[in-house]
């Protein structure tokens, strides 16, 4: 079991964490998108073997947060606050 | 009589404590402190099991979790547990052991006949010859006749097994020299610090092997180490394994109760660990070498000295390095005839008492059922019954290897040790190469100190130190007698053979060919015969064949200790109503739904009677009905508005204060993931409602889109699902119903017309009404702390008598809603199913803004003309419902293609008739069509139609 680092709570087992999907994935939007960039935005994802940057959830505080991490290794280099869009 | 209990010695017995146990329906005396083998043994019970597949006597080989042979199925207390290591298991008084894959017992076994097939049953026998008409019709009476313990379903745990959470700066596996110098070197520096051993009291070889620690004697440095330990605050946890090293450092381990309390599982979560787990002694390969009285020669010292048992009364020792030294001179001092044969030209000097043979070698065991000799490769033979070998050490490296520990082969130790400690985990003693008693010491004082300093001087060892000088034999592929090399999965030297013939080569393939190190015992003391042996066969280096992966648990652990309290009931856990004492005083059947425990139906009976009765009488007059899991979220803040237009499907801001809407929220793939119904409370505040089951999921999603693209100061969301209990009045008479009770509303249609909501006052505290309706007549959603649900329920239910008021449960509910086409999500949707699939296009068409799931609306597949489409599905009076789930048919050439299935299905007391739902391809075209249903081979006929089936125009709504 892995222990993750929320931001918030400080480290918890992965247990009580939300996979979010990988970070970065820009929501296409507008009137003229095709079907092949909607389909990526859904369905492709990187899924590399070694540094990853990744969306969890810590359920138990409900904070949405970026990871990095090594999906080989399983070695956490860092976790931040998701910043979302301020104004 | 051979095997024998010495009259004094023993350090694990106490003589004053005799007891008696059975083995096979044998009486067996043995002392507390006993395990049942070291018990069996000074019994001279030589045969205690049969191999797993040709049946062959088996007698104890080690003394300790990596026992090959002696397993067995032990009940005592009530409980059966099967196969259990004798070797490690305590005798107790009255308990009874019977011996494995033995029928009736281990010495007379009816199977005893395969033996002599055994050449005619090579690796792959099985899977290569029973082809055909299929394995399955074999499969039932080979895996009676090859197997281990069996499983007792009367017998369950005693009680829960308890699970433990640690946290320590460093955990120390293995109680013996190297982990108890690493621990005092970790006590003393202030660490908090973890000990586990798997034995039942500490110091690991310290127990049998000779030695003086820092003046002492090896065992009772030990015991006193212990001691100050404790004093420091270490935690020591003996009969414990530590089987498995997973993520991060968290460490599995079993901590065996005894009294047939189930294990204790501890997960510990270590900064850093040290496994100090020694090493195992392999055997020697040599015709015949699974012969009972056959042994580790390390197990025979550790039963000569820890259990006052002798093995023999004429011993040959064969070995090909020094350890086995000690063994046969404390065995001839007593009172053993011992021969040695050493296979190095050049021994060991020293005091012995015994003949001692260099440069030959064992070729074979002699014996029918147990030894009676050994042969020489110098054609010698001598008379003994019982061998003792020793093939070199085999350090303890699976906790190192599970945490992605790399080896390097080792020659002068003819093994492979670790190369370097991983960065959270290092590794000590044997276990990492050492030999002598000094670097023992040394190596696990210094792990700790680098990772936590510590000053403590490292304990020294005075005398003569082990040194080991080995001399590897391995099997060679030449012969062609039988030499095991697995006793537990019964291999011998031509199966791995077979498998290089084959081309079965890779070490990973070897073992899945021949089940080689697959056994219960993971191959502790056979894998690196097998490896040796195909690096051989292959003309490779054995470092270059590698060994297999190494992979959690380190030994059996049982289930039940896994499990823990998550069983039954607790597996997952059901949420309760406020008001379920409430229901069952009116004898509610209460069933799951989602989740949830909710009434089913009131008043017990078969059901169905009850169910229609409820559904009828809430047509006629009113339904009270408890709504309490309704999934109830506030959004509320400057940019909620804006918030709901995103998450609905349908526009929302458009919405004024005080009323109330129905939607559909999507999820990014166009498919319908909830629905219900948002009222708007304020300006700035709503009130979204959801499934019942659904409610962590919706909430889950509103907060990541919350923080995903909103401000965050500026947008709140809060689940206040558990906070209010709902109870909902519908019906004709429910408005005056209602009326009765001093709410502090107006409840004329003018003020609170259907899809409104405003909030009233409930005896002196909050209260919210809303006119929404599940049911199509004309309803009231009475919601108030959950603390006050009570009050609110007897209150009405006390009311309701006057109007003949229903109290109708979900199944009630579910016909109702059916009768009007309300779907239910996941019922009457699926994976596929779109909003306009079900009859809702228009926002798909108006709304130009963004909303999740938008485009998705418009690809391909969504705009596809043979969607399935959501429809009523109507048979002829008389006939029953239709099955929910059956498949909507029609003919492909001579074949059936599925074109939907039905979804809901149902009875109607108040039509009289049946009434069903269905996602039917084309559904919303074929109105008026009939359509074929089939299930489980049946054929019906059923007519499309609406969806709503009761009061098509709405107006019972505002009746």
């Amino acid at each position: 079991m892995q222990l993750f680092p929320c931001p918030f709570c400080g480290p918890r087992d992965e247990t009580e964490f939300h996979y979010g999907g990988e970070a970065g994935n820009v929501r296409p939007e507008g009137a003229n998108v095709s079907a092949d960039f909607w389909a990526n935005y859904l369905w492709f994802r990187a899924n590399p073997t070694g540094p990853s940057r990744e969306i969890w959830m810590h359920m138990t505080c409900g904070e949405f947060f970026v990871m990095t991490r090594d999906a080989s290794t399983h070695v956490v280099a860092d976790s931040s606050p998701n910043s979302g869009r301020e104004p | 009589m051979s095997a024998r209990r010495l009259d004094r010695g023993g350090s694990d017995i106490d003589r004053s404590r005799p007891l008696e146990f059975a083995f096979d329906g044998q009486k067996v005396d043995g002392f507390h402190g006993d395990t049942i083998a070291s018990a069996l043994l000074a019994s001279n019970i030589r045969i205690v099991a049969r191999s797993f597949k040709h049946h062959r006597p088996r007698g104890v080989w080690g003394a300790g979790v990596e026992e090959p042979n002696a397993l067995v199925d032990v009940a005592d207390l009530g409980r059966l547990t099967p196969n259990v290591r004798a070797t490690v298991a305590p005798a107790r008084p009255g308990l009874v052991a019977r011996s494995v894959n033995a029928s009736p017992t281990a010495r007379a076994d009816r199977y005893a006949f395969l033996d002599r097939f055994a050449r005619f049953i090579p690796a792959g026998f099985y899977y290569k010859t029973f082809l055909w008409p299929n394995w399955r019709s074999y499969e039932n009476r080979i895996r009676a006749m090859a197997g281990l313990g069996r499983v007792d379903p009367a017998s369950v745990a005693g009680g829960r097994a308890d699970q433990i959470n640690a946290h320590c700066d460093l955990l120390v596996v293995g109680a013996g020299p190297a982990g108890l110098a690493a621990a005092l070197q970790a006590g003393s520096a202030g660490a908090s610090t973890i000990l586990v051993d798997d034995g039942a009291r500490p110091g690991g070889s310290l127990r049998h092997r000779a030695g003086v620690i820092d003046g002492a004697a090896a065992i009772d440095w030990a015991e006193a180490a212990v001691a100050e330990l404790k004093r420091q605050g270490v935690e020591y946890l003996p009969s414990t394994t530590a089987f498995g090293v997973y993520d991060h450092n968290l460490v599995g381990l079993a901590q065996r109760r005894g009294e047939a309390r189930p294990d204790t599982l501890w997960r510990v979560r270590a900064r850093h660990v040290i496994v100090a787990a020694g090493a195992i002694e392999r055997p020697l390969p040599f015709a015949n070498n699974d012969l009972p009285g056959i042994m580790s020669a390390d197990a025979a010292l550790i039963y000569l000295r820890r259990y006052g048992v002798i093995v023999g009364e004429r011993i040959v020792v064969a070995t090909n390095n020094d350890s086995a030294y000690e063994v046969a001179d404390a065995l001839a001092e007593a009172g053993a005839a011992v021969t040695v044969i050493d296979s190095r030209a050049n021994g060991r000097a020293g005091k012995l008492a015994s003949d001692v043979r260099f440069g030959r070698r064992l070729t074979s065991a002699r014996g029918r059922q147990v030894v009676e000799g050994a042969m020489l490769n110098d054609g010698a033979t001598i008379a003994a019954d019982c061998i003792l070998v020793s093939g070199g050490w085999t350090p303890t490296v699976h906790l190192f290897c599970q945490a992605r520990g790399k080896l390097a082969w080792r020659d002068e130790l003819a093994a492979f040790a670790p190369a370097g400690p991983t960065s959270l985990l290092s590794v000590a003693g044997a276990a990492a190469g050492a030999i002598s008693l000094a670097d023992t010491l040394a190596s696990g004082a210094k792990a700790a100190r680098e990772f936590c300093g510590g000053a403590a001087p490292i304990p020294v060892s005075a005398g003569r130190e082990n040194t080991l000088r080995i001399d590897p034999i391995w099997s060679s592929a030449e012969r062609t007698d039988r030499v095991w090399i697995d006793y537990q999965s019964d291999v011998t030297a031509k199966d791995v053979e077979l498998a290089a013939r084959e081309n079965f080569v890779s070490v990973e393939h070897l073992k899945r060919y021949t089940t080689l190190g697959m056994a219960t015992d993971q191959g502790k003391t056979s894998n690196i015969g097998g490896l040796a042996l195909m690096a051989e066969i292959t003309g490779r280096q054995i470092a270059e064949v590698g060994t297999t992966t190494y992979r959690p648990p380190y030994a059996p652990t049982s289930f039940a200790s896994l499990a823990g309290l998550r069983g039954g009931a607790l597996m997952s856990p059901l949420k309760r109503l406020p008001l379920e004492a409430a229901h069952r005083a009116r004898g509610a059947v209460f069933r799951e739904y989602g989740g949830w425990l909710r009434p089913a139906y009131y008043g017990g009976g078969p059901g169905e009677p009850q169910i229609q009765e409820e559904a009828r009488q809430a047509r006629r007059s009113a339904a009270i009905f408890d709504a309490s899991t309704l999934g109830k979220i506030e959004v509320v803040g400057p940019q909620a508005a804006e918030f709901v237009d995103f998450i609905y499907y349908n526009a929302m801001s458009t919405l004024r204060p005080g009323r109330c809407r129905y939607g559909l929220m999507l999820s990014e793939s166009g498919i319908v993931f909830d629905d219900g119904v948002l009222a708007r409370l304020g300006e700035d505040r709503f009130l979204v409602s959801c499934s019942s089951s659904h409610v962590g999921a919706v909430h889950a999603r509103l907060e990541e889109w919350r923080q995903d693209r909103f401000d965050r100061k500026r947008l709140f969301i809060h689940n206040a699902t558990s906070h209010l209990a709902t109870v909902t009045v519908s019906g004709p008479r429910a408005k005056a119903l209602l009326s009765e009770l001093a709410l502090r509303i107006d409840l004329d249609d003018s003020a609170l017309p259907h899809m409104a909501v405003c909030d009233g006052d409930f005896q002196g505290g909050e209260m919210r009404v809303a006119r929404v309706s599940f049911t199509g007549d004309r309803s009231y959603e009475i919601s108030v702390p959950a603390d006050r649900a009570e009050d609110l329920w007897m209150q009405l239910i006390e009311l309701g008598k006057r109007f003949e008021a229903a109290v109708i449960g979900v199944e009630a509910l579910m016909i109702l809603r059916a009768e009007k086409g309300y779907i239910g999500i996941g019922k009457d949707t699926d994976g596929a199913t779109m909003p306009h699939d079900l009859g809702m296009a228009g926002p798909r068409e108006r709304r130009l803004d963004e909303y999740v799931g938008r485009r998705s609306l418009f690809t391909e597949e969504a705009t596809r003309a043979d969607r399935r489409q959501l429809v009523g599905l109507s048979v002829s009076a008389g006939e029953p419902p239709l099955a929910t789930g059956a498949h909507g048919v029609e003919a492909v050439g001579s074949k059936q293609r599925s074109i939907g299935y039905v979804t809901s299905s149902y009875m109607s007391p108040t039509l009289g008739f049946p009434i069903a739902l269905g996602l039917i391809e084309r559904g919303a075209s074929r109105r008026g069509e009939a359509v074929d249903i089939r299930h489980l081979g049946e054929m019906r006929r059923a007519t499309i139609g609406a969806p709503c089936a009761f009061d098509l125009g709405g107006t019972r709504l505002n009746a």
